[in-house]
């Protein structure tokens, strides 16, 4: 890779502005109307059930269609206060969309996720829309959240809602977690995600405290001193390791980090290859992927050690890949990075275990990004893990006391926005209960 | 191939599907479309004396919109023709003479006076013309001034203006009724008696379509202010039925020719009103939705259902629904139906459910064996239909009859076939033999 054709600008400005735009156009009205007809409004609905945070999605749906966007986005807002940012990146195909009952009959679900864009937009772009939550009397408690990601900003937000005063640190420059820094381009175009932060902390009574990292510059025990509780919710600090040797290349990184950088930059400005390996199945891998391809890359494959059935990112990812023209290549473990690309063993499955099958196969890549998944890194407390990540009970409350935690640096979980929310609002009703339990005792 | 053609009162079509007196029979270029699409008669749009009457040159119409903007119900301000009486006579005459094997029907609207009456007969006699349609329905505008539903309201005058116009013309002679009145058998009396040779109902319905809330008027308006119009459209039809049956089946009007109106918009529409007695049908709303071609929709229809019934022509099937419509102290309280939920179709939105959990008898379970899944409680269903009504996929719900020997698992009791009705119920207080 010494001779690695690395470079930013291989495209017009004009390829820039339309790769990176809305991958998927929001509604119009009238076809936000048309689509809220198709709601039938079910009993109980299945739709509902299947979303983390419990949307109640036919009231919200009904609400569209009869042109009350206001009282839509109190259906969203009040059940998932990230509702806007889930709209977008919510793996809607295999959440509600899936349950919907119209699949039955017609294989075509209602659109929730563009109908709640549709909804929480429209409210968040009425300038003079009434305030949906209006925050509770002071009740003079303190909480330190960590982490101002999904987690950290749902958990924020039903603190300060409740009349408690948040303080809310992240070890990066601006907020949002991933949905800043982790999200491809074109699932937030139109700089939504510090919208809806803005709209978030529109509320009261959140102080943000920014390139504060947990372990270096603030530690658990100096929080637990000067606040009445705590909610972790930092995420993923680590990238997994392949394994194999990995040359210092210059073409070589984490696939998190060119995605936040292409978040944070003009995507004029970004280095990408002319031909580009991904290793990994999953989301990540996609959205670095697809984006080397917008970027310009000719060839762009994604790697994967295992087969099709096991790939984390859902049907629709994929295809969403491989119509930008990724290549999707399965039964790959890397066992060699060189200068000109990746040595690869396939694989196969073997009484259930992934084996080797002997063959070697060697394709051409001037960078290489690494997207096998992400890690806790401990921040130096004695708090208890599970399987690497910190262990709750159901009310999210962690091994030590005043501490609670959620999000993706929790055990168990799929490491959806969704379910970082659900996790977020939820630790809230439990801080709250326990901070009003003590208040009265 | 069934035979649709109609003869009514003499007057021959070569089907039963005219267009109603109303803006798309206003002149002669429509009426041309009309035949050229195969519109089998037109009823011309209301004659008046002269001067012409003038409209309004803001909003005529506003609709009612079904979830998915389809027409369900339309509302219309616009008086009788706002053209010169010999305009609209020269085209009659043109356009029958051009057509000579449709049917072209005038609708006639001058004040309560003979000579009026008289004058404008002699005149549409003499275009040719097939016969004439007296508007006594036009519910706005007219009816300020004595004339379309402020006669159709009074019984003598229907019979007193129809009695004139069977005196001063051998034309045929239908009188249009309007629904703006409480029982539709008595001006459909006062018709017969003043001689008509048939009635067409209805005519449209008294209606305000909305409010507009931003400004705070009623809608739709002229310049700030609203004035009631005329309803019509798919939302009118099971009125215009229920009137239709009721004239079909009064002993003192049975057997009255008659000329069905009312939202008919398909081919089964228009079967419907033939099975309950109509002659012909009159269109307006689904022409104006849809254009004159609908007309041929409508003809292919009905032709491939009669041929599947085994029907040779109109007069085969035409009425054969009007015995079954009776007073409800004739119904059979005897029988039994109950929901049936067809499992293989079911898509489980559960709709049914919670429609009869709140608004009916909790007769639908929404679990079985801790899964979602609806089904009927046979020992709480009445019958009601409402979950048919409400499922969204066709044929998922139908009602069952319990046949003789089944017990309904909600009284107990055993069907044993008998027919039994309200008259000679225990519970009603005025049953025959009761003192």
């Amino acid at each position: 890779m010494d001779l690695a054709d690395l470079k930013p600008g291989r495209l017009t400005p004009d390829d820039y502005a339309r790769n990176f735009a809305d991958a998927h156009p929001p509604l119009n009205r009238t076809q936000a109307l048309i689509e809220a007809e198709r709601c039938y409004y079910c009993y109980a609905a299945p739709c509902q059930t299947a979303c983390p945070t419990g949307i109640d999605i036919p009231a919200f749906i009904q609400r569209v269609a009869q042109d009350n966007v206001r009282g839509a986005a109190e259906a969203i807002l009040t059940a998932n206060p990230l509702g806007g940012m889930c709209a977008r990146v919510c793996p809607t195909e295999v959440l509600c969309e899936q349950a919907c009952v119209r699949n039955t009959n017609e294989s075509k679900p209602v659109e929730i996720g563009l109908l709640q864009r549709f909804a929480v937009e429209g409210y968040f772009a009425n300038p003079g829309a009434r305030q949906l939550f209006e925050r509770a009397a002071s009740t003079g408690k303190r909480v330190a959240v960590v982490g101002a990601g999904p987690a950290g900003l749902a958990a924020a937000h039903g603190l300060a809602w409740r009349g408690h005063d948040i303080t809310l640190f992240d070890a990066a420059p601006k907020l949002g977690g991933l949905n800043e820094y982790g999200l491809a381009t074109y699932k937030v175009a139109g700089g939504f995600a510090q919208k809806e932060i803005d709209w978030l902390l529109s509320i009261g009574g959140i102080t943000p405290r920014l390139n504060c990292r947990l372990g270096r510059d603030i530690t658990l025990d100096g929080l637990l001193a000067d606040y009445d509780a705590v909610f972790l919710g930092m995420g993923l600090g680590g990238v997994n390791a392949l394994g194999i040797a990995e040359p210092e290349l210059p073409g070589l990184g984490d696939a998190v980090d060119f995605i936040a950088e292409l978040r944070q930059s003009d995507p004029a400005q970004v280095v990408v290859g002319r031909k580009v390996v991904v290793i990994g199945g999953g989301m990540t891998a996609v959205d670095a992927a697809v984006q080397s391809r917008l970027l310009g890359a000719e060839q762009v494959t994604m790697a994967y050690r295992r087969g099709p059935e096991a790939l984390s990112a859902s049907r629709v990812e994929q295809e969403w890949a491989q119509t930008n023209g990724v290549t999707i290549r399965c039964w790959a473990r890397p066992v060699a990075i060189e200068a000109a690309g990746v040595r690869f063993a396939a694989t196969r499955l073997e009484g259930g275990k992934l084996v080797d099958t002997g063959e070697q196969f060697f394709i051409e890549a001037d960078m290489v990004l690494r997207a096998i998944g992400q890690v806790y890194e401990p921040e130096g407390s004695a708090i208890e893990l599970q399987g690497g990540r910190i262990l709750t009970d159901e009310q999210f409350r962690t091994s030590v006391p005043r501490v609670w935690a959620g999000g993706d640096c929790r055990y168990g979980g799929r490491d959806l926005t969704v379910e970082a929310v659900e996790h977020g609002k939820r630790a809230a009703e439990s801080i709250h209960a326990a901070l009003t339990e003590v208040a009265h005792g | 191939m069934a035979d649709l053609s109609t003869n009514f009162l003499g007057i021959k079509s070569p089907n039963p599907f005219w267009l109603a007196s109303a803006p798309p029979t206003d002149k002669e270029i429509n009426v041309r479309r009309a035949f050229e699409a195969g519109w089998g008669g037109v009823v011309w749009k209301t004659l008046g004396e002269d001067p012409p009457v003038v409209n309004v040159n803001g909003p005529r119409y506003a609709t009612l919109w079904s979830q998915d903007r389809r027409v369900i119900g339309f509302n219309n301000i616009e008086l009788i023709t706002d053209r010169p009486l010999q305009i609209n006579l020269e085209e009659i005459r043109r356009v029958k003479r051009d057509f000579p094997d449709r049917a072209v029907v005038v609708s006639l609207m001058v004040p309560v006076n003979e000579l009026a009456w008289r004058n404008i007969l002699a005149q549409v006699a003499d275009t040719g013309a097939d016969g004439v349609e007296l508007n006594f329905g036009c519910p706005h505008g007219m009816s300020e001034r004595g004339m379309g539903s402020a006669v159709g309201q009074v019984p003598e005058y229907i019979q007193q203006v129809t009695e004139w116009c069977k005196t001063h013309t051998d034309m045929p002679v239908i009188v249009k009724l309007t629904p703006n009145i409480t029982d539709v058998r008595f001006p459909a009396r006062a018709a017969k008696q003043g001689g008509a040779d048939a009635v067409s109902l209805i005519n449209t319905v008294n209606s305000v379509m909305g409010v507009d809330l931003d400004r705070m008027t009623m809608s739709p308006v002229t310049d700030g202010w609203g004035s009631h119009g005329g309803y019509c459209g798919p939302a009118v039809k099971p009125i215009a039925l229920n009137m239709v049956a009721e004239i079909a089946r009064d002993p003192e009007t049975a057997g009255l020719p008659l000329s069905g109106i009312g939202g008919i918009t398909t081919w089964r529409d228009a079967a419907e009103f033939i099975a309950m007695g109509c002659g012909t049908v009159q269109v307006c709303t689904a022409a104006m939705v849809y254009g004159f071609k609908i007309v041929q929709d409508m003809c292919s229809g009905l032709s491939n259902f009669m041929d599947e019934k085994g029907y040779a022509s109109i007069e085969d099937f035409r009425g054969r629904a009007v015995p079954t419509v009776k007073n409800w102290n004739q119904l059979n309280l005897n029988h039994v139906e109950k929901a049936v939920i067809h499992q293989d179709s079911c898509i489980q939105c559960g709709r049914c459910h919670v429609v009869c959990e709140d608004t009916s008898h909790q007769a639908i379970w929404a679990m079985k064996d801790g899964k979602r899944h609806f089904e009927v409680n046979e020992a709480e269903c009445v019958g009601c239909n409402l979950c048919v009504s409400i499922c969204p996929v066709p044929g998922t719900i139908t009602m069952r009859a319990l046949q003789p020997g089944e017990t309904d698992a909600r009284t107990g009791r055993v069907i044993d076939g008998s027919y039994a009705n309200w008259t000679t119920h225990p519970n009603n207080p005025m049953r025959a033999g009761c003192a």
